[in-house]
């Protein structure tokens, strides 16, 4: 008998796993993906659009064009999992029924839950970058403040990332000396990880970019034009960019498959659902406390996809579990990048910046398409 | 021991990154005033760090235990 594998979201990681298992299943499993747009989007790539270094159109690409073709996609929502019947009811009306299950769905902002927040820039989403950047082509001058709204948040180094691209743009525009660029920071250092932190930091200063630690922004003020914190303090701007709260899908919260901001409890190493048997999840889905990153998505998938297999043919768990990896890039502008590494066992490690790490990443993004989703790189 | 009644456990304990203070602050974020959280922690930061992070955001470090290479942490959202 084939089992029924349907994958929920044809992001990095569902996309992998739908590839992996339908090269792996020898025709025991046939595998749907659903997805709501049917459009693969390279997220990665907001950062460079915000600053008017990449075109939108390079970071969609068709998902069927991505997919094996023994894999079927079927592009709808999905509106609530059934977990006692086991199938998926989509909003056309159809419904999907499945023997494994895997959570690909991602996360989705939500900055209508920041007071004030409305009119607030983010480099998030497609159609946030694309503003971001139309707005900075209007910028003439001013302070531009950066800060974070809400924990977890997708790619914590995102952030610093952006100021320094930022810093290079305003540069390019010979606006700099009439600018000021302040990022707040939810920790009292740049980002989550401290090493990198300490590496990032003297750049962030020679660039004479201020950062204010302990900034958690709470609310905003659209007419007086400031931001505050939940520590307290409040902050002037003329440009405001923040990374908006994050919370799971909608789907996740209405089939009460996670928690309260529906994230889904997993087991951080077997990625299966901490209360049923047949369902997994992946990236940023999940409860894990890791980053939220594609990096993660990538590494989780062949875990999965290992797992899920050994489920459908009834064999024991495979010893190949998620150990944590994240690999990621982070640009520090002037042409030059470093790397992030490090698993559940082994802390953080960053090299000194320098140009070869920005044209691995550069390299990284412009061949994503023909190795990631494929599952052709490990 | 603690004999407060816990409103929430924040279980950090064997994480890098995002770290146990940005959950302890997201679930502060999400709480109401006068709650009691409580945070274990294995990172070394986590005993320098949130114990800044309270006193700045005006909040109200209870207790600090150390079990095991493991740190609770009580904190009671006062604002």
């Amino acid at each position: 008998m084939t089992a029924e594998v349907v994958i929920l979201g044809g992001g990095v990681g569902g996309t992998i796993v739908a590839n992996l298992v339908a090269k792996k299943s020898s025709g025991r499993a046939h595998v749907t993906v659903v997805d709501t747009t049917g459009i693969h989007v390279y997220q990665p790539g907001f950062l460079y659009v915000a600053v008017g270094k990449e075109q939108p159109s390079a970071l969609r690409r068709a998902e069927t064009s991505l997919l094996r073709d023994d894999v079927s996609l079927v592009v709808d929502r999905a509106l609530r999992v059934d977990t006692v019947a086991r199938r998926v009811q989509l909003e056309s009306g159809r419904t999907l029924p499945y023997d494994q299950l895997l959570l690909a769905t991602g996360s989705r902002t939500v900055m209508d839950e920041v007071q004030g927040a409305k009119d607030a820039h983010d480099f998030y989403t497609m159609d946030g970058a694309v503003r971001l950047f139309e707005a900075l082509e209007g910028f003439e001058g001013g302070t531009i403040v950066i800060g974070v709204a809400g924990i977890p948040y997708k790619c914590p180094p995102a952030p610093v990332e952006f100021v320094f691209l930022l810093d290079d743009y305003l540069r390019a525009r010979g606006i700099r000396e009439k600018s000021q660029i302040k990022l707040l920071s939810p920790l009292n250092r740049a980002f989550t990880i401290e090493a990198t932190s300490k590496l990032v930091q003297p750049i962030l200063a020679e660039r004479g970019i201020e950062l204010t630690g302990f900034f958690n922004v709470e609310t905003v003020d659209p007419v007086a034009k400031t931001v505050s914190s939940l520590e307290g303090e409040t902050m002037d701007y003329d440009l405001l960019v923040l990374v908006p709260p994050h919370r799971g899908q909608k789907v996740i919260e209405d089939s009460a498959l996670g928690d309260e901001r529906g994230w889904v409890p997993v087991d951080k190493n077997t990625l299966k659902h901490t209360k049923f048997e047949n369902i997994w999840a992946i990236g940023d889905t999940t409860n894990i406390p890791i980053s939220k990153s594609g990096s993660v998505a990538h590494y989780e998938a062949s875990v999965a996809a290992d797992a899920i297999m050994a489920s459908v043919k009834g064999e024991a768990p495979p010893k190949h579990v998620y150990d944590g990896k994240v690999m990621c890039f982070l640009e520090t502008g002037q042409g030059q990048a470093t790397t992030i590494q490090f698993d559940y066992d082994h802390p953080p490690v960053s090299p000194t910046p320098a140009r070869r790490w920005h044209w691995a990443k550069a390299l990284f993004n412009k061949t994503y398409w023909h190795t990631v989703p494929q599952g052709r790189l490990p | 021991m603690s004999t407060l009644q816990i409103d929430k456990t924040v279980d950090a304990r064997g994480m890098a990154c995002p770290g146990p203070l940005m959950n302890l602050i997201g679930a502060i974020r999400q709480g109401q005033i006068g709650q009691v959280f409580e945070v274990l922690s294995s990172d070394e930061g986590s005993k320098t760090d949130i114990p800044a992070w309270v006193a700045k955001a005006k909040h109200e470090l209870v207790e600090v235990n150390q079990d095991n290479g493991c740190a609770h942490f009580i904190v009671r959202k006062a604002r």
